[in-house]
C-alpha cells in the first residue's frame, strides 16, 4: 500500500504546506498511521537560505544532551553551525520519542571544491557513528518533517501551514517489512534528492552492496533509503543525464533493447551492464525532487529543482499524473491530486518504466 | 421515496456506504441515488441487489467501485481509480470518463463500459459459468497486460478517442499473458510481438462478430454515438485469445505429461 503525493509550481510560485497536507490526508487508507512525512523546498528563504539545513532526530531520552554534543562535534569539524534550534512542534499530538532539531550550517571554505561529499561525509557519519542521532534532512532551503503517526497529525505535530515552498512531497506509509519508527517514514533526503516511494525493492541487497562500494552507508532501516544514495552517486556524482538515470532504475526489457536502432541498442546495453547494482527490481511507483545545479542534460547544466514520478516496468504500484497552469502533480490516486485542485487541465497515467518530469519554466 | 440525493463533500466512505444501505433498507420503491462532490470514497456500490435500482455519481469515486454488485447500474460522470466492477456480480458500471489500474478485476458478471482509457492489467482474472459471461467494453486505450490470467468472458477495445475518431496504432504490451479462458477482441491490428505467455491471435469469424454486437451497440447508445455504431462495428478486429486451457500446465511437472 502506501500514498505518495507530490506537487511543484513550475513558476516557483510559494505554497502554503497545507495543501500538501490535505493532499496526504486523503491517501490515508493507504497508510495504517505508522509513519507519515511532507518534505518542503524553498521553506527557509531569508537568512539561511544559503546554509545547509540539518534536520536531525535525536533520542528522547537522559543521554540527549551527550548525543547532541557528539552530532555538533561532528559538524564542527567541516565548517560552522551558523544557527540551532529545535524544530517547533505542537505537543500532545504524538508520542516524541524523537527530538527534532534544526541545523543551519556552512561548510569550511577549505573545502570549497567537494562542499558537497563533505555533507554526505557527516550524514554517514552521523548515521553510521552516533547511536541516537539520524539525519533526515541535509539540503539547502529545504526540510524533512516526519514521524510515526497519521498525515494529519505529523502535518499538525510539525506545524507544517506554518512554512511555504514551490514543491512538496509527502507520503502516508504502510510498513510492512521494516519497522515503524520515525527514521524510517518518508521521505528521504540527501543533499537536496528527496525520495518517497509506494512498494517494495525487492533488490534492496543489491543495490545496498552497489552504493556501500561508493561509501554510501545504509542506517534507516528502510529500502526507500538506498533509492535516494543511487540518485545522489548516478545524478551527482557520475553526471547521468536525469532520463539516463531513470533508465538504470528502470531499464528497458532485454526484448525492447533488441529492437531499437543500433546506437541507442548500444547506449542502453551500455547502461544495464554498468549499472546493473542500480536497477530496483520488485513493485514501486517512487516521486523524486532534484537539487539546484546539479543536473545535467544534454551537457548543458540544468540549474533548477526538477520533479520526478516513475513507477516499475510493468506497473505494480499506481501513480497518476496532473497538471493545471504551472502545477504539476503526481499521485497514487487523482483523488488526492483533485482534493488540493478541484479542476485540472490535465490528468493522465504515465506508461510503466517511463518518468513524468517537471522542470521550473525559464 | 424513488430519487435520493446525497452530497458526499467531505465524507468518509464508510458513513457514505452506510447511507446508501440505509437509504435502499428505507425506501422499498427506491430507484435512483445521485450522489454528488464524490472524491476519492472507496467501495461505492458495494454488495448491492436491488437490479432496478441506478447510482449516478458526479465526482471522482475511489476504488474498488460496485464491488460484489449483483444487480444495479452506476452511471459515473468522471474518472475512476482502480478496480471498479472488481469480483461483480450482475449489473453494470457506465463511466464517461478514464478508469485507473486493473478495471474489471475478477469480474464474473454483468457490464462495464468505459468511455475513455483504462489503466494496467484491466479484464485480470474475469471468469464465466454458464449464462454468466461478464463483458469489459473500453471506449478508448488500455495498458499493458489487458485480459491477465483471463478465465473467462471478453473484452472489447474500440480504440476511439473522445471525438470518436480512430486512435491508430494499438498500443498495448503483454496482452492476455496468461489467459486460458474468453476472448479480447481489438478493433485494430496487433503484432504477435504485443501478446503475452498464453495468448495467441485467432481467426474473427461472423460469429464473433455477432458475439460483439450487441455491446458495441449499448456502449454507442450511453456516450451518443449511435451515428458511429456501423463504422466501430463493422471494422477490422482482431481476436486474442487462448493457445491452450492449460497453458501453464507443464510448468513445474513436465513428466507427468
Amino acid at each position: 500500500m502506501c500514498g505518495i503525493i507530490g506537487f511543484m509550481s513550475r513558476k516557483k510560485k510559494m505554497i502554503n504546506g497545507e495543501k500538501i497536507a490535505l493532499g496526504l490526508c486523503s491517501l490515508k487508507e493507504r497508510g495504517n498511521g505508522k509513519g507519515s512525512g511532507y518534505v518542503g523546498y524553498g521553506i527557509y528563504p531569508t537568512k539561511y537560505k544559503d546554509c545547509y539545513a540539518f534536520h536531525i532526530l535525536i533520542d528522547n531520552c537522559p543521554k540527549f544532551e551527550k548525543i547532541k554534543v557528539a552530532v555538533e562535534n561532528i559538524l564542527e569539524q567541516y565548517g560552522t553551525i551558523v544557527k540551532d534550534e529545535e524544530i517547533p512542534t505542537e505537543e500532545g499530538i504524538i508520542k516524541k520519542v524523537h527530538i527534532p532539531w534544526r541545523y543551519f550550517y556552512e561548510v569550511d571554505e577549505k573545502f570549497a571544491d567537494k562542499e558537497e561529499d563533505v555533507i554526505v561525509d557527516i550524514v554517514m557519519d552521523i548515521n553510521d557513528n552516533i547511536d541516537g542521532a539520524y539525519v533526515i534532512s541535509s539540503g539547502k532551503d529545504l526540510g524533512v518533517f516526519k514521524a510515526v503517526g497519521w498525515p494529519e497529525e505529523v502535518a499538525e505535530f510539525y506545524r507544517i501551514d506554518k512554512y511555504e515552498g514551490y514543491l512538496w512531497l509527502a507520503h502516508a506509509r504502510y510498513p510492512t517489512n521494516t519497522k515503524a519508527w520515525w527514521g524510517g517514514a518518508h521521505p528521504f533526503n540527501l543533499l537536496n534528492w528527496s525520495v518517497v516511494h509506494n512498494g517494495e525493492i525487492t533488490s534492496y541487497g543489491t543495490n545496498r552492496r552497489f552504493v556501500e562500494m561508493f561509501g554510501y552507508k545504509c542506517r534507516l532501516l528502510t529500502d526507500t533509503e538506498v533509492v535516494t544514495y543511487i540518485l545522489d552517486l548516478l545524478l551527482r556524482k557520475h553526471k547521468l543525464p536525469l532520463e539516463l538515470a531513470c533508465q538504470t532504475l528502470a531499464p528497458k526489457f532485454w526484448s525492447e533493447i533488441d529492437d531499437l536502432p543500433e546506437e541507442e541498442r548500444e547506449l542502453y546495453t551500455a547502461l544495464r551492464l554498468t549499472y546493473a547494482g542500480a536497477m530496483l527490481n520488485g513493485p514501486f511507483a517512487i516521486a523524486v525532487a532534484t537539487p539546484a545545479g546539479l543536473l545535467f542534460m544534454n551537457g548543458e547544466i540544468e540549474d533548477d529543482t526538477v520533479m520526478f514520478g516513475l513507477t516499475d516496468r510493468i506497473k505494480l504500484r499506481p501513480l497518476v499524473a496532473a497538471e493545471k497552469d504551472d502545477l504539476l502533480f503526481v499521485s497514487s490516486e487523482e483523488s488526492a491530486i483533485r482534493r488540493i485542485c478541484p479542476n485540472l487541465d490535465r490528468v493522465w497515467m504515465p506508461d510503466a518504466g517511463e518518468p513524468v518530469i517537471a522542470r521550473v519554466w525559464k | 421515496m424513488e430519487v435520493i440525493e446525497i452530497d458526499a463533500k467531505n465524507m468518509h466512505y464508510r458513513e457514505l456506504n452506510e447511507k446508501i444501505h440505509q437509504a435502499i433498507k428505507e425506501n422499498p420503491d427506491l430507484k435512483k441515488i445521485i450522489l454528488r462532490n464524490v472524491l476519492g470514497q472507496r467501495f461505492i456500490g458495494n454488495s448491492l441487489r436491488k437490479k432496478d435500482l441506478t447510482i449516478e455519481i458526479y465526482g471522482t469515486p475511489g476504488g474498488d467501485l460496485g464491488m460484489f454488485m449483483s444487480g444495479p447500474t452506476i452511471i459515473v460522470y468522471g474518472n475512476c481509480e482502480f478496480a471498479p466492477g472488481n469480483t461483480m456480480d450482475d449489473g453494470k458500471i457506465i463511466i464517461h470518463g478514464n478508469s485507473g489500474d486493473v478495471t474489471a478485476h475478477s469480474m464474473r458478471g454483468g457490464k462495464v463500459f468505459v468511455r475513455g482509457d483504462v489503466g494496467y492489467r484491466s479484464g485480470i482474472h474475469m471468469k464465466a459459468y454458464k449464462e454468466k459471461v461478464p463483458t469489459l467494453v473500453i471506449g478508448g486505450t488500455a495498458k499493458d497486460f489487458l485480459g491477465e490470467y483471463m478465465a473467462g468472458g471478453k473484452i472489447v477495445v474500440l480504440n476511439i478517442d473522445k471525438e470518436g475518431k480512430d486512435l491508430g496504432k494499438i498500443k498495448g504490451k503483454m496482452i492476455g499473458t496468461g489467459i486460458h479462458g474468453g476472448a479480447i477482441y481489438i478493433r485494430g491490428e496487433i503484432n504477435k510481438k504485443q501478446l503475452g505467455v498464453a495468448a495467441d491471435i485467432k481467426p474473427f469469424t461472423e460469429e464473433d462478430l455477432k458475439n460483439i454486437e450487441n455491446d458495441v451497440k449499448e456502449f454507442c447508445q450511453y456516450f451518443g454515438l449511435e451515428d458511429k455504431f456501423e463504422s466501430l462495428l463493422y471494422s477490422k478486429w482482431t481476436k486474442i485469445a487462448p493457445i491452450s486451457k492449460r497453458p501453464f500446465g507443464k510448468l513445474y511437472t513436465p513428466d507427468l505429461f
